[in-house]
């Protein structure tokens, strides 16, 4: 029985389908999603040696149009708008002015004054009130995530399987960029982009299309072994990737010189919200650092474990967790800059218990790269 | 997967096989389906004085770790070596390989307010309908 202050949950077009598969649906930054089918590790050995495909539907997409729409951007975010090109998308944050993120996400230009900026799910509000509160120029602000399906189809394999399922050109679709074609009979986005460390694709179309589009995407990929895969290996997924998660490695308190973010910032390209409080950080010296670690002993870091260093409590874990393809058990933390260097050993405080860790470089995983010979 | 009827359950999702004055304890298949796939078993020392209802160890899956609570109170008589090297029988055989800790049973009496099988179904079916 629904107690009268239970929660709401959003749901994607595919939901049933989900449901169908057996997926198991846990709740996820407002909406209800698959955290797994087969199991987490399962699929997530599946994208790193064949493919897999997610629902990344609950992502948010605001548009920003119109003349002033780049100036907005350029203010608003951390990398350089000013360097896309039509076509072209690139990470980067939304700012507050203490040099921390609003948000982390992606913009792609769509057009010379038109932006598609792809947000997380649990930030989209935030974001389009954020945006909206400092458009001083006029540009046209929309939320247009109810009008996106996202799905990301991911892998070695990816470039094969979608190449059977559209006509355009994807040898010539370089990483971050995209192009606008025709994929199962639907007309969407298709982005050379994605949140796992390997090769694939984000194809953004309308919601009403998403069960033919999902069908047809396993179908044709089902010889080369895609499976679909839930937001728990997307989640050890992007973090042997050593990729930041909202709420996790960045947040209001954290900067992006301290998230290791420093390359998204593009000081030379004048002004932008925190580009003053980033630019002073960096002169001062940071006052914490995110590393990564993997276990030396037998235990599993989670999220919000204290790390140890020189016998004393020096900062906690942010993401932790067992890497499948790497079969280590890892993470990443923040500890007093003083005290990150690879090689560094550290103890996590597991259950009361302090567990030797040892810093390590990131990324933890680094897709291998495609051979010239065609020989793996 | 059925639940033995000779098992008594808990709300937690343990199960207690009664053999005298030993019990043997486990995690339901209900319970090893909702971890997921089981990476690691932390279990108490053989000598370990256990008190019900308190924490006896830990069973981590990719995605999260989750106390197992000690369905009655009693010593450690025994654990399961195997699945330090083999977490994932857990997963393939909960009610019998996947057994996790053996104990001196402490007070009988705490049985009583242990679940048959009958019982455990029927609070499953409750919790699920949810």
């Amino acid at each position: 029985m629904a107690s009268p202050t239970e929660v709401i949950l959003k749901r994607t077009a595919l939901n049933a389908v989900h449901r169908a598969a057996g997926a198991k649906l846990v709740e996820f930054g407002g909406w209800e999603m698959p955290l797994e089918y087969s199991g987490i590790a399962e699929e997530h050995l599946a994208v790193r040696r064949a493919a897999g495909l997610f629902d990344v539907s609950h992502m948010g997409e605001i548009e920003v149009s119109g003349p002033a729409s780049e100036r907005l951007l350029q203010y608003l975010t951390a990398n350089d708008v000013a360097r896309l090109q039509i076509g072209q998308a690139q990470y980067t944050a939304l700012m507050y002015p203490q040099g921390s993120a609003v948000d982390d996400c992606v913009v792609h230009r769509l057009e010379r004054d038109r932006f598609l900026v792809c947000v997380n799910a649990a930030n989209t509000a935030n974001d389009f009130a954020w945006i909206t509160q400092h458009d001083q120029e006029g540009a046209v602000v929309q939320d247009r995530s109810a009008e996106y399906s996202q799905l990301a189809l991911q892998g070695p394999q990816a470039p094969s399987i979608l190449a059977r399922l559209t006509d355009a050109d994807l040898r010539g679709l370089r990483t971050y960029w995209f192009l606008r074609a025709r994929c199962c009979g639907v007309e969407g986005w298709i982005a050379r982009t994605g949140y796992t460390g390997e090769d694939g694709f984000e194809f953004y179309f309308p919601p009403s299309e998403s069960e033919r589009v999902w069908d047809a995407m396993l179908e044709a990929g089902r010889p080369e072994g895609l499976v679909p895969a839930g937001l728990g290996a997307r989640n050890t997924l992007r973090l042997e990737a050593a990729y930041p998660l909202y709420g996790h490695e960045l947040d209001e308190e954290t900067t992006l010189l301290e998230a290791g973010l420093g390359w998204i910032c593009k000081f030379d390209k004048g002004d932008f919200m925190g580009r003053e409080a980033l630019l002073a950080e960096r002169e001062k010296g940071l006052r914490k650092k995110l590393v990564g670690f993997e276990m030396v002993e037998r235990g599993i870091a989670r999220d919000g474990y204290t790390v140890w260093m020189e016998g004393q409590p020096v900062g906690k874990v942010t993401s932790g967790s067992p890497a499948p393809f790497l079969k280590k058990n890892i993470g990443l933390a923040y500890v007093p800059p003083r005290l990150a260097a690879v090689g560094a050993e550290m103890q996590i405080e597991i259950r009361g218990k302090l567990v030797a860790a040892r810093q390590c470089a990131l990324p933890f995983y680094k897709r291998p790269k495609p051979s010239v010979t065609g020989k793996g | 997967m059925s639940y033995p009827s000779e098992f008594l359950y808990t709300k937690d999702h343990e199960w207690v096989r009664l053999e005298g004055e030993t019990a043997t304890i486990g995690i339901t298949d209900y319970a090893q389906k909702e971890l997921g796939d089981i990476v690691f078993v932390e279990l108490p020392k053989v000598g370990d004085h256990l008190k019900a209802a308190e924490p006896l160890g830990a069973i981590e899956s990719v995605k999260a770790v989750s106390d197992v609570f000690a369905p009655i109170s009693g010593t450690v008589e025994a654990i399961n070596a195997q699945l330090q090297d083999k977490p994932e029988i857990v997963n393939s055989d909960p009610h019998g390989e996947g057994w996790l800790i053996r104990v001196r049973v402490a007070d009988p009496k705490e049985t009583e307010r242990l679940m048959t099988a009958d019982a455990y179904e029927a609070y499953l079916h409750q919790t699920q309908a949810h």
